[in-house]
């Protein structure tokens, strides 16, 4: 199962475990990906908090946290490539997996075809 | 400000067109990049040509009043070496203010006109403050006229010179800082050897209702794409040339900032500039903080405004540019650190998102500048 936020993260969710990445749209927007921080494995943080920044050429943005949980597993791939983002952002791209503290919060969450109505309106 | 009420440069049409992505700068629309994206764009023009809008930037022609050179008026506020311009030479200077700190940069060419008119251009974003400035400045030596009615273009890389010339093959004549009056496909305009990536190349002003049709002449060549102003600012911090207002304001001094090459050797000693007694001061003794080149040690950006802290964790400085260098590989970034630190080499840390990254003072600028010198450079 596949959900989307509206600041374009993704969540593939296998059991209580998710994989989160940014969503194509976002790449695009950003641009060319040059360096991505992610959190530490073992961090926990709460739905909405600052998880990650993403740095294009121009700018530094936020990536804030889709659902609450524990980090488990980090893309240490993107250290050494982080245009992995821009060329295979919901493959080889992804940021990181957390062990979830609440899955009721994926119903706050679009589905494919909801996110996609989403983009389409911006 | 919103989108209704921005200034559009008479090349606005041909950057939606291509796909720009139009953005806030200085009071206008401007493209931060096109569907290439900055990275390529970059490299595009670090290998080929490059071309740009710099339209906002702003024009003028100063004269002088009477029997006054304009340019020996102008070194009364600017301590480059202008008086002895020539005919077609260009300078980059410095506006100073009565403290001595750099209110902006700017290009000063000696025109072709009898009277010694000069032409100038400044930075957008402080067209009317430097305006006001001379005009009050100079009040009664010389007039100002703004350029309204003439675009700006930039075409930068090494396949600059092929380009141009393939439509006016003397501007091959042209030397670095060198400026002459050339017809491009009926168009007269007035064309320097000069830019601001690092990189041989031109700047060409062209009657506003024209630039549309030369613009577009420019890009049928296969080595000629838009760059937008990301890629601008990437390659002229690569470059380790200094943004106005960022690199340095107003409190700053050339002597802090390290562009004390815009300050002419003879003007030194004559000394007859404002600000002079701090300026001199500093070339005697140094400045107590001044401008280095960084680069960082890990992939981590330090963007404008990072604080820099020596290797105890104590803050000591500012990044004043910084970003991610394409041709360099990683990032790079300017800043001020106190004297004590500014020997290259020397370790610091950059304070990311409050956690501290190894860096270290470096020489700049960060890529080999290539610019093309016909005449030995007074």
């Amino acid at each position: 199962m596949i959900k989307y936020s509206e600041d374009h993260e993704w969540v593939s969710v296998d059991g209580d475990t998710a994989t989160i990445g940014i969503t194509d749209y976002a790449q695009n927007a950003l641009g060319d990906i040059v360096f991505v921080e992610l959190p530490e494995v073992g961090a926990t943080f709460a739905k909405g908090d600052e998880v990650s920044v993403v740095e294009s050429v121009k700018a530094a943005s936020e990536v804030y946290a889709a659902v609450s949980g524990e980090v488990t597993e980090i893309n240490e791939a993107l250290e050494g490539e982080p245009a992995l983002v821009n060329s295979a952002p919901t493959t080889d791209g992804w940021f990181f997996k957390v062990k979830l503290s609440d899955a009721g919060e994926l119903d706050d969450l679009m589905g494919e075809d909801a996110y996609k109505s989403f983009i389409e309106g911006l | 400000m919103t989108e209704e009420t921005l200034l559009k440069t008479p090349l606005y049409d041909l950057h939606v067109a291509a796909g720009g992505k139009m953005v806030p700068f200085a009071g206008y629309a401007m493209p931060v990049q096109y569907p290439l994206g900055i990275m390529k764009e970059h490299i595009h023009t670090r290998e080929k040509a490059g071309l740009f809008d710099v339209s906002h930037m702003g024009q003028a022609y100063i004269r002088g009043i009477g029997d006054v050179d304009p340019a020996k008026a102008l070194e009364k506020i600017m301590p480059g070496a202008l008086a002895v311009l020539k005919p077609g030479k260009m300078r980059y200077t410095l506006l100073l203010n009565d403290e001595g700190g750099i209110e902006d940069d700017l290009m000063v060419t000696r025109t072709f006109e009898p009277d010694g008119m000069l032409y100038v251009v400044v930075n957008a974003a402080f067209k009317d403050k430097d305006y006001a400035i001379i005009e009050e400045k100079l009040a009664g030596q010389v007039t100002l006229e703004p350029l309204d009615d003439r675009a700006l273009i930039a075409l930068q890389g090494p396949k600059a010179e092929a380009v141009l010339a393939s439509i006016a093959p003397e501007v091959v004549d042209l030397g670095f800082m060198e400026a002459t009056m050339v017809t491009l496909g009926g168009v007269v305009c007035w064309v320097s050897r000069s830019g601001y990536t690092g990189e041989d190349g031109y700047e060409i002003s062209v009657p506003a209702d024209e630039v549309a049709e030369f613009a577009a002449k420019l890009l049928e060549h296969e080595d000629v794409e838009w760059i937008g102003l990301g890629a601008r600012d990437s390659l002229r911090l690569e470059a380790g040339l200094c943004l106005s207002g960022h690199d340095f304001d107003g409190n700053i001094s050339p002597v802090a900032a390290k562009v004390t090459f815009a300050l002419g050797k003879k003007r030194r000693e004559d000394g007859d500039f404002v600000g002079r007694d701090r300026i001199l001061k500093e070339l005697a003794e140094g400045a107590e903080t001044v401008r280095v080149g960084i680069i960082p040690s890990g992939r981590a950006p330090a963007r404008e405004g990072t604080p820099i802290a020596d290797m105890d964790g104590n803050e000591i400085g500012t990044v004043t540019s910084g970003g991610f260098g394409p041709t360099v590989g990683g990032p790079v970034a300017m800043g001020y650190v106190p004297a004590a630190f500014a020997d290259i080499g020397t370790d610091i840390q950059l304070m990311i998102r409050g956690k501290g990254h190894p860096a270290k003072v470096a020489k700049t600028p960060f890529i080999e500048q290539r610019y093309v010198r016909k005449t030995a450079n007074k």
